[in-house]
């Protein structure tokens, strides 16, 4: 038996990486006058839904995934939710 | 020497590569389809500049699972010839045969001109023909070409001299107006630590014919072919 799992998976430049697109939509909300905005990253998001036996099942999947293509571990992290589409209950990574 | 050029949907340098290889200097060269697998008569890959598979995600991520560049990993590991140019960089770096990252341009604008880039070191093959610290003129045109790398990963390049060239001025100096891109240690080409592999952000094949204006990069190729000749 498979269940379907919905995925929320958020990509984030590592903090050691200079993010140019970032700093500069924070210039664009100084000039809009939210000169309190203190920093600005910029990073993917992406939906995914699967079909997998078990929650863990499906985080390995997951996991798996983002460290071959969906993030580059060199320059980014990510992190996930799963959504049982059945009983939703969300796991964090 | 046998040269192939690995063509992805998207890729736009392949044929000025092979426009060098073969028209230039004469040597065998193939189109490889980003579908085939069959590289073993080849002696030197060259993964050429472009868009492939549209950079989607991000630039080389989905090309680097291509048959061809399984094939590629292969022929890096048995030692032979590897050269990324531009978007081949990328790719290389993408599937790990290179160190390192290259991400968004520090002033987020895609950049096509002409710069000076310093020759670090002079090393078999790639810059065998050029003098150390040689300044030459090469073209570039890349949006993702800033070259990243963590502290460990730099002292490494570093170590083992595998940074062999860096963008600066006419004078060959590493100013910061020198660095179009803000790659750290104004990096724009390494080998790995065998040597057999070469990423560069600028394009030796578009500054090879007299009749374009520049031949600068025209010993990159030459330093390759007379590596052969030696080997023979």
């Amino acid at each position: 038996m498979t269940q379907t799992y919905h995925a929320r998976i958020y990509v984030t430049l590592r903090p050691s990486v200079l993010d140019p697109a970032g700093t500069a939509v924070q210039s664009g909300l100084k000039h809009l006058g939210y000169d309190n905005v203190e920093g600005v990253r910029i990073g993917k998001y992406v939906e995914l839904t699967l079909q997998a036996g078990t929650a863990e099942e499906a985080e390995g999947q997951l996991d798996r995934m983002c460290d071959q293509l969906l993030a580059n571990p060199v320059i980014e992290n990510y992190r996930f939710e799963l959504v049982d589409a059945i009983a939703p209950a969300s796991v964090s990574k | 020497m046998k040269f192939g050029v690995i063509v992805f949907p998207g890729s736009n340098c392949d044929r000025d590569v092979a426009m060098v290889t073969q028209g230039l200097l004469g040597q065998p060269t193939r189109m490889v389809w980003h579908q085939d697998r069959d590289i073993d008569d080849l002696d030197v890959i060259v993964v050429p500049g472009g868009f492939s598979y549209g950079d989607y995600l991000r630039c080389g991520a989905i090309a680097r699972f291509s048959p061809a560049m399984q094939a590629t990993l292969d022929h890096a590991q048995k030692g032979k010839w590897v050269l990324g140019i531009c978007n081949g960089f990328q790719v290389l770096t993408e599937m790990g045969l290179l160190p390192g990252a290259l991400v968004r341009n520090r002033d987020l604008h895609f950049v096509c001109d002409r710069v000076s880039v310093r020759v670090e070191r002079s090393v078999q093959p790639w810059t065998q023909a050029y003098q150390p610290h040689q300044v030459i003129t090469l073209p570039i045109a890349h949006g993702e070409g800033c070259y990243y790398a963590d502290e460990a990963t730099l002292n490494e390049l570093e170590t083992h001299q595998q940074v062999l060239f860096r963008y600066c001025n006419s004078a060959g100096e590493l100013t910061p107006e020198a660095n179009p891109n803000g790659s750290i240690h104004h990096i724009a080409g390494i080998r790995n630590r065998q040597g057999n592999v070469l990423g560069m952000m600028p394009h030796p094949e578009r500054a090879a014919d007299a009749m374009l204006g520049s031949t600068d990069g025209m010993n990159l190729f030459q330093g390759l072919l007379s590596t052969m000749l030696v080997s023979v």
